[in-house]
Protein backbone atom coordinates (compact mmCIF):
# COMPACT_ATOMS: atom_id res chain seq x y z
CA UNK A 1 0.00 0.00 0.00
CA UNK A 2 1.67 3.64 -0.99
CA UNK A 3 2.11 6.34 1.56
CA UNK A 4 -0.87 7.86 1.10
CA UNK A 5 -2.65 10.33 3.89
CA UNK A 6 -6.70 10.83 4.30
CA UNK A 7 -6.98 14.52 4.60
CA UNK A 8 -8.80 16.33 7.73
CA UNK A 9 -12.64 16.30 7.24
CA UNK A 10 -12.65 20.09 7.38
CA UNK A 11 -10.30 20.32 4.07
CA UNK A 12 -13.77 18.83 2.27
CA UNK A 13 -14.36 22.76 2.41
CA UNK A 14 -11.43 23.34 -0.23
CA UNK A 15 -12.38 20.71 -2.69
CA UNK A 16 -15.27 22.82 -4.57
CA UNK A 17 -13.39 25.59 -4.03
CA UNK A 18 -10.13 23.72 -5.82
CA UNK A 19 -12.31 22.62 -8.17
CA UNK A 20 -14.20 25.43 -9.51
CA UNK A 21 -10.16 26.79 -9.65
CA UNK A 22 -9.48 23.90 -12.55
CA UNK A 23 -12.91 23.98 -14.28
CA UNK A 24 -12.66 28.43 -14.53
CA UNK A 25 -9.11 27.50 -16.30
CA UNK A 26 -10.50 25.26 -18.98
CA UNK A 27 -13.84 28.01 -19.34
CA UNK A 28 -10.59 30.09 -20.28
CA UNK A 29 -9.71 27.80 -22.68
CA UNK A 30 -13.06 27.52 -24.08
CA UNK A 31 -13.88 30.80 -24.24
CA UNK A 32 -10.46 31.81 -25.74
CA UNK A 33 -10.89 28.86 -28.65
CA UNK A 34 -14.37 30.19 -29.60
CA UNK A 35 -13.40 34.07 -29.07
CA UNK A 36 -10.15 32.84 -31.51
CA UNK A 37 -12.37 30.96 -33.93
CA UNK A 38 -15.39 33.61 -34.97
CA UNK A 39 -12.29 35.85 -35.31
CA UNK A 40 -12.36 37.72 -31.94
CA UNK A 41 -9.22 39.08 -29.73
CA UNK A 42 -7.30 36.66 -27.13
CA UNK A 43 -8.89 38.75 -24.28
CA UNK A 44 -12.17 38.91 -24.87
CA UNK A 45 -12.04 35.11 -24.60
CA UNK A 46 -10.03 34.99 -21.66
CA UNK A 47 -12.99 37.39 -19.94
CA UNK A 48 -15.63 35.76 -21.33
CA UNK A 49 -16.85 33.20 -18.67
CA UNK A 50 -16.19 35.86 -15.60
CA UNK A 51 -18.50 38.51 -18.15
CA UNK A 52 -21.23 35.70 -18.49
CA UNK A 53 -20.55 34.97 -15.00
CA UNK A 54 -21.45 38.53 -14.11
CA UNK A 55 -24.09 38.53 -16.52
CA UNK A 56 -26.03 35.70 -15.69
CA UNK A 57 -25.52 36.00 -11.50
CA UNK A 58 -27.79 39.34 -12.07
CA UNK A 59 -30.36 38.27 -14.67
CA UNK A 60 -33.59 37.57 -13.18
CA UNK A 61 -34.87 33.58 -12.90
CA UNK A 62 -37.83 32.62 -15.41
CA UNK A 63 -39.55 29.11 -14.62
CA UNK A 64 -41.84 28.11 -17.26
CA UNK A 65 -45.33 27.38 -16.94
CA UNK A 66 -46.33 23.89 -15.13
CA UNK A 67 -42.31 23.01 -14.35
CA UNK A 68 -41.65 20.39 -12.03
CA UNK A 69 -39.28 22.97 -9.98
CA UNK A 70 -38.27 19.92 -7.96
CA UNK A 71 -36.66 17.55 -10.30
CA UNK A 72 -35.75 20.51 -12.12
CA UNK A 73 -33.58 22.53 -9.33
CA UNK A 74 -32.17 18.71 -8.37
CA UNK A 75 -30.94 18.43 -11.28
CA UNK A 76 -29.35 22.10 -11.94
CA UNK A 77 -28.23 21.54 -8.35
CA UNK A 78 -27.30 18.23 -8.61
CA UNK A 79 -24.63 18.34 -11.58
CA UNK A 80 -21.86 20.48 -9.69
CA UNK A 81 -22.22 18.29 -6.51
CA UNK A 82 -22.03 15.29 -8.85
CA UNK A 83 -18.63 16.80 -9.87
CA UNK A 84 -17.58 17.72 -6.53
CA UNK A 85 -18.13 13.86 -5.29
CA UNK A 86 -16.07 12.37 -8.09
CA UNK A 87 -13.50 14.10 -7.19
CA UNK A 88 -13.14 13.44 -3.43
CA UNK A 89 -11.55 10.46 -4.09
CA UNK A 90 -8.89 11.41 -6.41
CA UNK A 91 -5.29 11.72 -4.77
CA UNK A 92 -4.16 15.11 -4.68
CA UNK A 93 -0.10 14.19 -4.47
CA UNK A 94 0.37 12.58 -0.91
CA UNK A 95 -3.05 13.33 0.20
CA UNK A 96 -6.99 12.29 -0.77
CA UNK A 97 -9.97 13.70 1.02
CA UNK A 98 -11.89 10.31 0.79
CA UNK A 99 -9.48 6.90 0.48
CA UNK A 100 -12.29 4.73 -0.31
CA UNK A 101 -11.22 0.93 -1.28
CA UNK A 102 -13.93 1.13 -3.73
CA UNK A 103 -12.86 4.80 -5.23
CA UNK A 104 -13.12 3.54 -9.29
CA UNK A 105 -16.41 2.34 -8.56
CA UNK A 106 -17.40 5.59 -6.72
CA UNK A 107 -16.38 7.79 -9.54
CA UNK A 108 -18.15 5.38 -12.06
CA UNK A 109 -21.70 5.56 -9.32
CA UNK A 110 -21.32 9.51 -9.60
CA UNK A 111 -21.18 9.60 -13.56
CA UNK A 112 -23.84 7.62 -13.73
CA UNK A 113 -25.70 9.82 -11.47
CA UNK A 114 -25.30 12.18 -14.82
CA UNK A 115 -27.66 9.78 -16.87
CA UNK A 116 -30.45 10.59 -14.15
CA UNK A 117 -29.41 14.44 -14.19
CA UNK A 118 -29.09 14.86 -17.77
CA UNK A 119 -32.98 13.63 -18.27
CA UNK A 120 -34.29 15.23 -14.99
CA UNK A 121 -32.72 18.66 -16.58
CA UNK A 122 -34.69 17.64 -19.70
CA UNK A 123 -37.78 16.82 -17.80
CA UNK A 124 -38.48 19.52 -15.37
CA UNK A 125 -38.96 22.70 -17.26
CA UNK A 126 -41.84 21.31 -19.22
CA UNK A 127 -40.86 22.13 -22.27
CA UNK A 128 -40.56 20.40 -26.01
CA UNK A 129 -36.56 21.21 -26.93
CA UNK A 130 -35.12 19.96 -23.25
CA UNK A 131 -37.29 16.85 -22.84
CA UNK A 132 -36.23 15.44 -26.55
CA UNK A 133 -32.28 16.50 -25.55
CA UNK A 134 -32.66 14.90 -21.89
CA UNK A 135 -33.88 11.61 -24.01
CA UNK A 136 -31.23 12.24 -26.12
CA UNK A 137 -28.65 12.41 -23.48
CA UNK A 138 -29.63 8.61 -22.57
CA UNK A 139 -29.20 7.13 -25.96
CA UNK A 140 -25.91 8.65 -25.72
CA UNK A 141 -25.52 7.35 -22.63
CA UNK A 142 -26.29 3.37 -23.10
CA UNK A 143 -23.29 3.48 -26.18
CA UNK A 144 -20.77 5.35 -24.14
CA UNK A 145 -21.31 3.97 -20.77
CA UNK A 146 -20.28 0.48 -21.04
CA UNK A 147 -17.07 1.28 -22.96
CA UNK A 148 -16.39 3.65 -19.80
CA UNK A 149 -16.75 0.85 -17.17
CA UNK A 150 -14.23 -1.55 -18.92
CA UNK A 151 -12.03 1.71 -20.00
CA UNK A 152 -12.11 2.00 -15.91
CA UNK A 153 -11.85 -1.64 -15.37
CA UNK A 154 -8.28 -1.66 -17.70
CA UNK A 155 -6.05 0.31 -15.06
CA UNK A 156 -7.87 -0.98 -12.14
CA UNK A 157 -6.95 -4.93 -13.25
CA UNK A 158 -3.56 -3.71 -14.11
CA UNK A 159 -2.65 -2.42 -10.23
CA UNK A 160 -4.99 -5.73 -9.01
CA UNK A 161 -6.77 -2.88 -7.07
CA UNK A 162 -10.06 -0.36 -7.15
CA UNK A 163 -8.16 1.90 -4.91
CA UNK A 164 -7.43 5.17 -6.61
CA UNK A 165 -4.04 5.69 -5.26
CA UNK A 166 -2.89 2.11 -5.74
CA UNK A 167 -3.55 2.79 -9.38
CA UNK A 168 -1.57 6.07 -9.50
CA UNK A 169 0.93 3.71 -7.51
CA UNK A 170 1.27 0.94 -9.91
CA UNK A 171 2.51 2.95 -12.77
CA UNK A 172 5.99 3.63 -11.48
CA UNK A 173 8.22 4.10 -14.68
CA UNK A 174 5.54 3.26 -17.42
CA UNK A 175 2.20 5.12 -17.42
CA UNK A 176 -0.89 3.14 -18.46
CA UNK A 177 -2.09 5.66 -20.74
CA UNK A 178 1.40 4.92 -22.42
CA UNK A 179 0.79 1.07 -22.84
CA UNK A 180 -3.47 0.66 -22.39
CA UNK A 181 -4.07 3.84 -25.20
CA UNK A 182 -7.35 2.66 -26.03
CA UNK A 183 -8.55 2.44 -22.75
CA UNK A 184 -7.00 6.01 -22.05
CA UNK A 185 -8.97 7.41 -25.58
CA UNK A 186 -12.30 5.84 -24.81
CA UNK A 187 -12.13 7.47 -20.85
CA UNK A 188 -11.32 10.67 -22.47
CA UNK A 189 -14.33 10.15 -24.97
CA UNK A 190 -16.89 9.38 -22.35
CA UNK A 191 -15.75 12.14 -20.12
CA UNK A 192 -16.59 14.66 -22.89
CA UNK A 193 -19.61 12.19 -23.41
CA UNK A 194 -20.50 12.78 -19.44
CA UNK A 195 -19.87 16.09 -19.46
CA UNK A 196 -22.58 16.51 -22.66
CA UNK A 197 -19.52 19.02 -24.26
CA UNK A 198 -17.97 19.14 -27.73
CA UNK A 199 -18.98 16.08 -30.02
CA UNK A 200 -20.96 14.47 -27.23
CA UNK A 201 -23.05 17.98 -26.22
CA UNK A 202 -26.17 16.00 -27.34
CA UNK A 203 -28.07 17.10 -24.43
CA UNK A 204 -27.07 21.14 -24.52
CA UNK A 205 -26.45 21.62 -28.05
CA UNK A 206 -27.49 24.64 -30.62
CA UNK A 207 -29.09 22.28 -33.21
CA UNK A 208 -32.15 21.79 -30.72
CA UNK A 209 -32.35 25.18 -29.24
CA UNK A 210 -29.72 24.90 -26.72
CA UNK A 211 -31.34 21.37 -25.11
CA UNK A 212 -31.70 21.10 -21.78
CA UNK A 213 -30.89 25.14 -21.79
CA UNK A 214 -33.28 26.35 -23.33
CA UNK A 215 -35.50 27.25 -20.82
CA UNK A 216 -32.79 28.07 -17.87
CA UNK A 217 -31.76 31.71 -16.92
CA UNK A 218 -29.96 33.78 -14.59
CA UNK A 219 -28.28 31.42 -11.68
CA UNK A 220 -30.08 28.26 -12.41
CA UNK A 221 -28.29 28.46 -16.31
CA UNK A 222 -25.07 29.34 -14.71
CA UNK A 223 -25.33 26.50 -12.54
CA UNK A 224 -25.71 24.13 -15.65
CA UNK A 225 -22.75 25.94 -17.47
CA UNK A 226 -20.54 25.92 -14.91
CA UNK A 227 -22.01 22.45 -13.99
CA UNK A 228 -20.19 20.94 -17.56
CA UNK A 229 -16.88 22.48 -16.97
CA UNK A 230 -16.70 21.36 -13.53
CA UNK A 231 -17.39 17.65 -14.70
CA UNK A 232 -14.84 17.85 -17.22
CA UNK A 233 -12.61 18.93 -14.72
CA UNK A 234 -13.26 16.29 -12.66
CA UNK A 235 -13.06 13.72 -15.67
CA UNK A 236 -9.47 15.69 -16.46
CA UNK A 237 -8.26 15.38 -12.70
CA UNK A 238 -9.56 11.79 -12.34
CA UNK A 239 -7.27 10.92 -15.74
CA UNK A 240 -4.22 11.34 -13.75
CA UNK A 241 -4.49 9.05 -11.26
CA UNK A 242 -5.60 6.76 -13.64
CA UNK A 243 -3.79 6.70 -16.62
CA UNK A 244 -1.05 9.12 -16.04
CA UNK A 245 1.03 8.22 -13.14
CA UNK A 246 -0.82 9.94 -10.44
CA UNK A 247 1.93 12.70 -8.96
CA UNK A 248 4.98 11.19 -10.37
CA UNK A 249 7.70 13.67 -12.57
CA UNK A 250 10.57 15.36 -11.56
CA UNK A 251 11.71 18.24 -9.21
CA UNK A 252 7.97 19.90 -8.99
CA UNK A 253 6.76 17.31 -6.37
CA UNK A 254 3.27 15.22 -6.22
CA UNK A 255 1.24 18.06 -6.08
CA UNK A 256 2.86 20.31 -8.90
CA UNK A 257 2.57 17.29 -10.55
CA UNK A 258 -1.30 16.72 -10.65
CA UNK A 259 -2.07 19.93 -11.00
CA UNK A 260 -0.19 20.23 -13.73
CA UNK A 261 -1.13 17.10 -15.90
CA UNK A 262 -4.89 17.45 -14.96
CA UNK A 263 -4.76 21.51 -16.26
CA UNK A 264 -3.44 19.54 -19.92
CA UNK A 265 -5.83 17.09 -19.99
CA UNK A 266 -8.60 19.63 -19.18
CA UNK A 267 -6.99 21.93 -21.97
CA UNK A 268 -6.65 19.09 -24.96
CA UNK A 269 -10.12 18.59 -24.16
CA UNK A 270 -11.65 21.54 -24.45
CA UNK A 271 -9.64 22.43 -27.41
CA UNK A 272 -10.80 19.24 -28.78
CA UNK A 273 -14.28 19.98 -27.81
CA UNK A 274 -14.17 23.21 -29.62
CA UNK A 275 -13.18 21.50 -32.87
CA UNK A 276 -15.57 18.73 -33.48
CA UNK A 277 -18.95 18.32 -34.96
CA UNK A 278 -21.60 16.85 -33.13
CA UNK A 279 -22.32 13.21 -33.71
CA UNK A 280 -25.64 11.95 -33.73
CA UNK A 281 -26.30 9.40 -30.80
CA UNK A 282 -28.06 7.01 -32.88
CA UNK A 283 -25.10 6.85 -35.03
CA UNK A 284 -22.51 6.57 -31.97
CA UNK A 285 -24.62 3.55 -30.75
CA UNK A 286 -23.71 1.81 -33.19
CA UNK A 287 -19.92 2.69 -32.91
CA UNK A 288 -19.98 2.31 -29.58
CA UNK A 289 -21.54 -1.23 -29.18
CA UNK A 290 -19.86 -2.64 -32.59
CA UNK A 291 -16.16 -0.95 -32.10
CA UNK A 292 -15.96 0.36 -28.86
CA UNK A 293 -16.73 -2.41 -26.50
CA UNK A 294 -15.02 -4.75 -28.21
CA UNK A 295 -11.85 -2.76 -28.23
CA UNK A 296 -12.15 -1.96 -24.28
CA UNK A 297 -12.74 -5.67 -23.28
CA UNK A 298 -9.76 -6.77 -25.30
CA UNK A 299 -7.96 -4.18 -23.67
CA UNK A 300 -8.92 -5.28 -20.48
CA UNK A 301 -7.86 -8.84 -21.86
CA UNK A 302 -4.12 -7.06 -22.12
CA UNK A 303 -4.40 -5.47 -19.08
CA UNK A 304 -5.08 -8.89 -17.21
CA UNK A 305 -2.40 -11.11 -19.04
CA UNK A 306 0.16 -8.07 -18.38
CA UNK A 307 -0.57 -8.49 -14.70
CA UNK A 308 -0.76 -11.98 -14.33
CA UNK A 309 2.56 -12.26 -16.28
CA UNK A 310 4.16 -9.52 -13.77
CA UNK A 311 2.86 -10.94 -10.67
CA UNK B 1 -21.52 7.02 16.28
CA UNK B 2 -21.60 8.44 13.15
CA UNK B 3 -22.05 5.17 11.03
CA UNK B 4 -24.98 5.00 13.47
CA UNK B 5 -26.66 8.33 12.50
CA UNK B 6 -25.96 7.93 8.86
CA UNK B 7 -27.68 4.37 8.71
CA UNK B 8 -30.91 5.96 10.58
CA UNK B 9 -30.96 9.01 8.41
CA UNK B 10 -30.95 6.23 5.11
CA UNK B 11 -33.19 4.17 6.87
CA UNK B 12 -35.85 6.77 7.04
CA UNK B 13 -35.34 8.33 3.66
CA UNK B 14 -35.28 4.80 2.51
CA UNK B 15 -39.04 4.43 3.83
CA UNK B 16 -40.16 7.48 3.12
CA UNK B 17 -39.09 7.53 -0.53
CA UNK B 18 -40.78 4.77 -0.79
CA UNK B 19 -44.14 5.76 0.57
CA UNK B 20 -43.57 8.71 -1.64
CA UNK B 21 -43.57 6.47 -4.77
CA UNK B 22 -46.98 5.65 -4.34
CA UNK B 23 -48.06 9.42 -3.26
CA UNK B 24 -46.96 11.24 -6.00
CA UNK B 25 -49.11 12.24 -9.12
CA UNK B 26 -45.95 12.18 -11.56
CA UNK B 27 -44.35 9.32 -13.51
CA UNK B 28 -41.22 10.94 -13.16
CA UNK B 29 -41.37 11.62 -9.81
CA UNK B 30 -42.56 8.04 -8.69
CA UNK B 31 -39.69 6.65 -10.69
CA UNK B 32 -36.58 9.10 -9.39
CA UNK B 33 -38.45 8.72 -5.95
CA UNK B 34 -37.74 5.13 -5.87
CA UNK B 35 -34.14 5.86 -7.05
CA UNK B 36 -33.87 8.25 -3.92
CA UNK B 37 -35.31 5.32 -1.80
CA UNK B 38 -32.41 2.71 -3.20
CA UNK B 39 -29.70 5.01 -2.75
CA UNK B 40 -30.69 5.77 0.49
CA UNK B 41 -30.17 1.71 0.66
CA UNK B 42 -26.41 2.09 -0.80
CA UNK B 43 -25.81 4.36 1.80
CA UNK B 44 -26.78 1.87 4.33
CA UNK B 45 -24.51 -0.51 3.03
CA UNK B 46 -21.76 1.53 3.31
CA UNK B 47 -22.29 2.15 7.03
CA UNK B 48 -22.07 -1.42 6.73
CA UNK B 49 -18.21 -1.31 5.88
CA UNK B 50 -19.63 -3.35 2.28
CA UNK B 51 -17.68 -0.70 0.21
CA UNK B 52 -18.42 -2.33 -3.15
CA UNK B 53 -21.83 -3.52 -2.25
CA UNK B 54 -22.97 -0.26 -1.38
CA UNK B 55 -21.39 2.20 -4.19
CA UNK B 56 -22.84 -0.83 -7.09
CA UNK B 57 -26.33 -0.26 -5.39
CA UNK B 58 -26.21 3.12 -6.59
CA UNK B 59 -24.48 2.75 -9.69
CA UNK B 60 -26.95 -0.02 -10.71
CA UNK B 61 -30.33 1.51 -9.21
CA UNK B 62 -29.63 5.06 -10.86
CA UNK B 63 -29.10 4.12 -14.36
CA UNK B 64 -32.07 1.65 -13.87
CA UNK B 65 -34.46 3.95 -12.94
CA UNK B 66 -32.68 6.07 -15.56
CA UNK B 67 -33.64 3.64 -17.96
CA UNK B 68 -37.30 2.75 -16.26
CA UNK B 69 -38.54 6.40 -16.54
CA UNK B 70 -38.25 6.08 -20.21
CA UNK B 71 -40.34 3.03 -20.47
CA UNK B 72 -42.83 4.16 -17.79
CA UNK B 73 -43.67 7.06 -19.93
CA UNK B 74 -43.11 5.24 -22.82
CA UNK B 75 -45.59 2.30 -21.95
CA UNK B 76 -48.73 4.09 -20.18
CA UNK B 77 -49.69 4.86 -24.01
CA UNK B 78 -53.49 5.81 -23.91
CA UNK B 79 -53.52 7.14 -20.20
CA UNK B 80 -51.00 10.42 -21.21
CA UNK B 81 -47.80 9.54 -18.64
CA UNK B 82 -46.92 13.14 -19.30
CA UNK B 83 -49.89 14.53 -16.99
CA UNK B 84 -50.64 13.92 -13.25
CA UNK B 85 -51.93 10.46 -12.45
CA UNK B 86 -52.72 7.91 -9.85
CA UNK B 87 -49.46 5.77 -9.09
CA UNK B 88 -51.39 2.72 -7.56
CA UNK B 89 -54.04 0.30 -9.00
CA UNK B 90 -56.32 -2.92 -7.66
CA UNK B 91 -56.19 -0.94 -4.47
CA UNK B 92 -57.42 -3.72 -2.22
CA UNK B 93 -56.24 -6.66 -3.44
CA UNK B 94 -52.32 -4.87 -3.54
CA UNK B 95 -53.29 -4.15 0.03
CA UNK B 96 -53.80 -7.56 1.20
CA UNK B 97 -50.89 -8.79 -0.63
CA UNK B 98 -48.59 -6.30 0.45
CA UNK B 99 -49.94 -7.15 3.99
CA UNK B 100 -49.84 -11.22 3.81
CA UNK B 101 -45.59 -10.60 2.17
CA UNK B 102 -44.69 -7.91 5.22
CA UNK B 103 -46.46 -10.24 7.74
CA UNK B 104 -44.52 -13.16 5.91
CA UNK B 105 -41.06 -11.76 5.76
CA UNK B 106 -41.12 -10.01 9.13
CA UNK B 107 -42.35 -13.17 10.78
CA UNK B 108 -38.86 -15.34 9.16
CA UNK B 109 -36.93 -12.40 10.00
CA UNK B 110 -38.14 -13.17 13.93
CA UNK B 111 -38.81 -16.57 13.72
CA UNK B 112 -35.90 -18.20 11.54
CA UNK B 113 -32.87 -19.34 13.49
CA UNK B 114 -29.96 -17.33 11.98
CA UNK B 115 -26.43 -18.44 12.73
CA UNK B 116 -24.62 -16.17 14.95
CA UNK B 117 -20.92 -14.69 13.40
CA UNK B 118 -18.66 -17.71 13.81
CA UNK B 119 -16.20 -15.52 12.97
CA UNK B 120 -14.36 -12.02 12.03
CA UNK B 121 -15.65 -10.08 9.23
CA UNK B 122 -12.50 -10.02 6.91
CA UNK B 123 -10.98 -7.52 5.80
CA UNK B 124 -11.29 -7.28 2.28
CA UNK B 125 -14.98 -7.44 1.76
CA UNK B 126 -14.62 -6.55 -2.27
CA UNK B 127 -12.24 -10.09 -2.43
CA UNK B 128 -14.49 -12.02 -0.67
CA UNK B 129 -17.51 -11.02 -2.69
CA UNK B 130 -15.48 -12.26 -5.76
CA UNK B 131 -14.40 -15.52 -3.96
CA UNK B 132 -17.79 -16.04 -3.96
CA UNK B 133 -18.75 -15.11 -7.12
CA UNK B 134 -16.52 -16.96 -9.24
CA UNK B 135 -16.56 -19.91 -6.97
CA UNK B 136 -19.17 -21.26 -4.36
CA UNK B 137 -21.75 -19.34 -5.86
CA UNK B 138 -20.39 -19.68 -9.68
CA UNK B 139 -23.23 -22.53 -10.68
CA UNK B 140 -26.14 -19.91 -9.35
CA UNK B 141 -24.14 -16.83 -11.73
CA UNK B 142 -23.72 -19.78 -14.34
CA UNK B 143 -28.06 -20.43 -13.95
CA UNK B 144 -28.90 -16.91 -13.80
CA UNK B 145 -26.96 -15.26 -16.05
CA UNK B 146 -27.96 -16.85 -19.60
CA UNK B 147 -31.32 -16.62 -18.46
CA UNK B 148 -31.41 -13.06 -17.62
CA UNK B 149 -29.27 -12.45 -21.31
CA UNK B 150 -31.84 -14.77 -23.02
CA UNK B 151 -34.48 -12.62 -21.68
CA UNK B 152 -32.86 -9.41 -22.75
CA UNK B 153 -32.45 -10.50 -26.22
CA UNK B 154 -35.88 -12.25 -26.31
CA UNK B 155 -37.85 -8.85 -25.42
CA UNK B 156 -35.72 -6.85 -27.84
CA UNK B 157 -36.81 -9.52 -30.95
CA UNK B 158 -40.37 -9.57 -29.75
CA UNK B 159 -40.21 -5.60 -29.54
CA UNK B 160 -38.38 -4.23 -32.16
CA UNK B 161 -40.53 -3.14 -35.10
CA UNK B 162 -37.84 -4.43 -37.99
CA UNK B 163 -36.19 -7.57 -38.28
CA UNK B 164 -33.14 -9.03 -40.25
CA UNK B 165 -35.38 -9.93 -43.15
CA UNK B 166 -36.34 -6.05 -43.66
CA UNK B 167 -32.97 -5.12 -43.32
CA UNK B 168 -31.13 -7.24 -45.47
CA UNK B 169 -34.11 -8.33 -47.98
CA UNK B 170 -35.96 -11.87 -48.31
CA UNK B 171 -33.22 -13.94 -48.90
CA UNK B 172 -31.11 -12.06 -46.93
CA UNK B 173 -28.65 -11.44 -49.96
CA UNK B 174 -28.26 -7.15 -49.44
CA UNK B 175 -24.95 -6.19 -49.19
CA UNK B 176 -26.11 -3.01 -46.87
CA UNK B 177 -28.87 -3.19 -44.32
CA UNK B 178 -31.77 -0.67 -45.52
CA UNK B 179 -32.27 1.05 -42.11
CA UNK B 180 -34.11 4.44 -41.67
CA UNK B 181 -30.97 5.53 -39.89
CA UNK B 182 -27.19 4.53 -41.28
CA UNK B 183 -25.87 2.82 -37.85
CA UNK B 184 -22.19 5.08 -38.05
CA UNK B 185 -19.94 2.48 -38.59
CA UNK B 186 -20.34 1.81 -42.44
CA UNK B 187 -21.98 -1.99 -42.53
Amino acid sequence: MPDITQAAPVWAALVPLGLLALASAGAVVAGVSATRMRGGAVLAGVISPFTETSRLLRQRRRVPVAADRVLWHVAIGGIPVVAVLMVVVVPIGPVVLADSPVGIVWFNAMDVLLWALWWLAGWGPNSAHPLIAGHRFLGLALAYELPLMFALTAPAVAAGSLRVADVAAAQHGLWFAVWMPVAFAVYLLSTLAFSSWGPFAVAAHADLAGGVLAETSGVDRWLMLAGRHLVLAAGALMAVPLFLGGGAGPLLGPVVWTVLKALAVLMFLELAAGRLPLIRPERFAELGWVVLLPVTVLQVLVAAVVALGGA
Amino acid sequence: MLEAIVFWISAVVAVAAGVTVFRTDSMARATYALAASFVAVGLMLLTFALDYLGVIVILMMVMEMAIMALFMIMLMGMNPALMPMSMVHGKRSAAVIAGLVFVGLAAAALLVPWPGAVEAPVADTTRSLGEAVMGSKMLVMLTVSPVLFATIVGALVLGHPRNRYQRYGADLAADHPDDPIDGGVGR
